[in-house]
């Protein structure tokens, strides 16, 4: 048996309060995720002391690390509720929302701050992409970014508000870079070096945290020698 | 002008608002998640294009010939042809979109893939729907930030307004705050397959419910094909779904076996020498189920043939993905693995163009019925959604009225969420009627038990059940076995009954089924 405790909140302006849950693992291979979904099917949703309980809203797409959809801060790291497997925690979990983002209810936040970002970075190809052989990997690598905020979480320099858009913009502004066009260079380099280059820290805080596995040094080396040595693929 | 509605922001609707955007026509894309969550992030295998690069002289005659005996003679041979002859502009498209699909010398490479004998799925790893999402919909910011698409993420679809047959536009609940509202215009479906009537037994995700498609069939949307459905072959149970391993594996070089008297039988290799392991996917679930059944052993997938080279250039997520979720290392020991549902061949009924009955809607992607007819080959479907949904919108942009009502013709009230023990108890009953293998008992006994589920007072669980039914009566009512559809009780194909699409449809209070000629253009009206 284990003990999920959850903070929770019915929406954006109500008070936050936690809430303690039980569940009986049904499989070694348990993950948080399976934890919200069995609480969620109960027809009488109950807390641990027995009071009724609203159903949890949380957001969830393919089970399977893919989508970013259910990324949530758990044992107070940002992490992936479907990628993290009940047989790594302690016997109480304790889960909350992603912390820089405006709660939409309980565990679901408007990450559309992200989205809005890639938009004010004129972050797309204005013509064909300029695809070398050589920029396959890297490409490869920054497509793969599933823009779940994790690393904007941990993030010391981050802020919703800020010029500095994080790694977060970071990674998909690779792969344009890593394939840019010649017209677009210019703007697209200075973009980076203003809204990127410029506001990290390199601390590296966002190391080890991104649940797609992307390799956070070797993205920034390669947008850093392209944007700001301008040494291009 | 009033602005088109897409719903669905996956492949297809990313695809049709890009279109529609080219052709300078302004659109509001409206889905329940954000892009980056949509079932089409998860395709793994590849996307089918004859781009001739492997130097098999390939064409896309041939691409059309294999997707058409894949799907048993139930596609549309015209709709298969356009889709194949425009498959290489479309690659070439993604490429200049950035997309890093794997190449060699600036000239992109492709694999084997089922059902198939040319190399001819282009592929980045095992996450090229990742990947060409991502190209997608970096295009089509472009176009968000000049305001020619509009987008509602987290807002759902609830409903149609039809007048006399006429589209007039959709309701949608902003999942934020609660809001439902109305948006006029013509309406592009791209809501991806029926994943939600099956929760925990398919590969995809869980947020294409299903309650769209109750919804429109029950607003009289005619549907097709609905008995076709994908058991994809090498499929794992893990918690709460089912994972796929992409069919990539055995295009690399993965075998399916059992243990036979102590040892390895290959057995798809020695009674399909030819194709092997690589037979389209009905085929090899079928003889999976079988030789299961038969000899009650597990059937594994053997990877550890693979060389590092390939693991490491073409299927380390892959791997990465199976040593994560079964702590099975592949490339050392084989994967107990076994069908799972994967794809919905069947969807909404659509004319070559992606015309549905009503006028002014249309579908697209793995929610309508086009290309597969009864079994998709693998990696057709990507193609499927990005070649539908341009044609959606061209056709959409063509038909477009010049005015539009702006209010609804009528107010409509809707409820609250779906309860998971109903949907859990409707996927019980289904499981029953809609197994790999299939018969009259089975699917009237499926049938008879949703008669008995109590009557709900909640209209989407009862839409729901309706739409079920659909699905049951569709598979009762072709008597005949092909594709993905294998009745035990009639266990031959019956072209002359049969070679032709099923379609199904709400009215009177009633369903109707009916089996019309494959292809008709324009034909339900
Ligand atoms: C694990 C896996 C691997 C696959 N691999 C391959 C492959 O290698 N090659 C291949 O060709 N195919 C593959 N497929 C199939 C392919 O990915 C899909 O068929 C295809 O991506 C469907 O695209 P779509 O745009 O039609 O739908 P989806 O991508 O499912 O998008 C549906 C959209 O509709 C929205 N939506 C749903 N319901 C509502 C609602 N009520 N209101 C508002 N919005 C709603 C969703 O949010 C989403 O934006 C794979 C599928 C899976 C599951
Ligand atoms: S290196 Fe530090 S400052 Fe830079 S993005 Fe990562 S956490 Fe933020
Ligand atoms: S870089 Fe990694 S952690 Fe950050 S949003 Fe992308 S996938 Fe998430
Ligand atoms: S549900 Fe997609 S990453 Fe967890």
């Amino acid at each position: 048996m284990i003990e999920i405790l959850i903070l929770r909140r019915e929406n954006r302006n109500a008070k936050p309060y936690w809430q303690r849950f039980t569940y009986e693992p049904q499989t070694s291979d348990d993950t948080l995720a399976s934890v919200l979904t069995a609480l969620n099917a109960r027809e009488d949703l109950q807390d641990a002391d027995g009071n009724p309980a609203a159903p949890i809203r949380w957001e969830c797409s393919c089970l399977q690390k893919k989508c970013g959809a259910c990324a949530m801060v758990i044992d107070g790291r940002p992490r992936l509720a479907c990628g993290a497997r009940l047989s790594e925690f302690k016997k109480t979990i304790r889960v909350e929302p992603l912390r820089k983002f405006p709660v939409v209810a309980d565990l679901m936040v408007d990450r559309s701050v992200m989205f809005q970002n890639l938009k004010e970075l004129q972050l797309w190809f204005e013509s064909e992409a300029n695809g070398k052989d050589k920029a396959m990997p890297i490409a490869y690598q920054s497509s793969r970014c599933l823009q779940c905020g994790c690393c904007l979480e941990v993030c010391p320099n981050f802020r919703p508000d800020g010029k500095f858009t994080g790694m977060a913009s970071a990674v998909p502004m690779t792969r344009v870079l890593a394939q840019i066009p010649d017209t677009q260079k210019k703007e697209m380099t200075k973009a980076y070096r203003l809204h990127v280059y410029e506001g990290c820290g390199k601390s590296l805080s966002c190391r080890n945290i991104c649940p797609a596995g992307l390799d956070i040094d070797e993205i920034l080396l390669n947008s850093n020698a392209i944007a700001v040595w301008k040494r291009f693929l | 002008m009033e602005r088109i509605k897409i719903i669905g922001a996956g492949l297809a609707g990313l695809s049709a608002a890009i279109r529609l955007a080219e052709l300078g026509i302004h659109s509001t894309l409206i889905s329940i998640q954000p892009s980056e969550r949509a079932q089409s992030v998860m395709a793994e295998g590849g996307i089918n294009a004859a781009l001739n690069t492997m130097g098999e002289d390939d064409s896309p005659a041939q691409h059309a010939a294999d997707t058409l005996k894949a799907g048993v003679d139930l596609a549309d041979p015209e709709a298969v042809r356009g889709l194949a002859e425009h498959a290489p502009e479309i690659l070439n498209w993604l490429v200049n979109l950035g997309a890093p699909l794997s190449r060699k010398k600036g000239v992109v490479i492709q694999r084997n893939f089922g059902g198939q004998k040319k190399k001819r799925t282009a592929y980045a790893q095992s996450s090229t729907g990742k990947v060409l999402m991502t190209a997608l919909i970096d295009e089509c910011r472009k176009y968000e930030a000049s305001a020619v698409v509009h987008r509602l993420s987290h807002h759902e679809f609830l409903s149609l307004s039809i007048r006399e047959g006429h589209c007039e536009g959709v309701w949608v609940r902003d999942d934020y705050n609660g809001e439902t509202f109305f948006l006029s215009g013509p309406v592009i479906i791209a809501c991806g397959g029926l994943n939600g009537f099956f929760p925990g037994m398919t590969t995809g995700t869980t947020s294409n419910t299903g309650n769209a498609a109750a919804q429109l069939f029950s607003q009289g949307v005619a549907f097709a094909n609905l008995e076709f459905i994908q058991y994809h072959p090498t499929t794992v149970k893990i918690p709460e779904k089912r994972m796929l391993i992409s069919e990539a594996a055995r295009g690399e070089g993965g075998r399916l076996f059992i243990t036979r008297d102590g040892v390895p039988f290959y057995f798809m290799e020695e009674k399909y020498p030819e194709l092997g392991n690589l037979m389209p996917r009905d085929v090899v679930s079928r003889e999976m189920f079988n030789i299961s059944r038969e000899t009650g052993e597990q059937v594994y997938l053997d990877m550890r043939g693979l060389s590092k080279q390939i693991w490491k250039e073409k299927l380390e997520d892959l791997r990465d993905e199976i040593i994560y979720y079964l702590t099975i290392d592949p490339a050392k020991d084989p994967v107990p693995v076994s069908p799972g549902i994967h794809y919905f061949m069947g969807g909404i009924c659509v004319d070559r163009s992606h015309r549905t009955n009503i006028t002014h809607l249309y579908a697209a992607g793995e929610c309508a019925c086009q290309y597969h007819g009864a079994n998709r080959l693998g990696a057709n479907s990507t193609l499927g959604a990005i070649y539908g949904g341009r044609v959606a919108a061209e056709t959409a942009a063509a038909e477009m009225p010049g005015d539009f009502p702006v209010a609804p013709s009528e107010k409509v009230i809707f409820e609250e969420s779906v309860s998971a023990l109903h949907t859990h108890q409707l996927r019980d009953i289904l499981r029953e009627g809609l197994g790999i293998l299939r018969n009259e008992d089975e699917i009237r006994q499926a049938i008879t038990h949703i008669d008995e589920m109590p009557v709900s007072s909640n209209s989407m669980e009862e839409k729901r059940k309706t739409f079920a039914n659909a699905i049951l009566l569709s598979a009762l009512n072709r008597r005949e076995s092909r594709g993905a559809h294998t009745r035990t009780d009639y266990p031959q194909k019956d072209d002359e009954n049969f070679r032709k699409t099923t379609v199904v449809r709400y009215f009177n209070s009633t369903i109707h089924v009916h089996f019309e000629p494959i292809g008709r253009e324009g034909s339900h009206d």
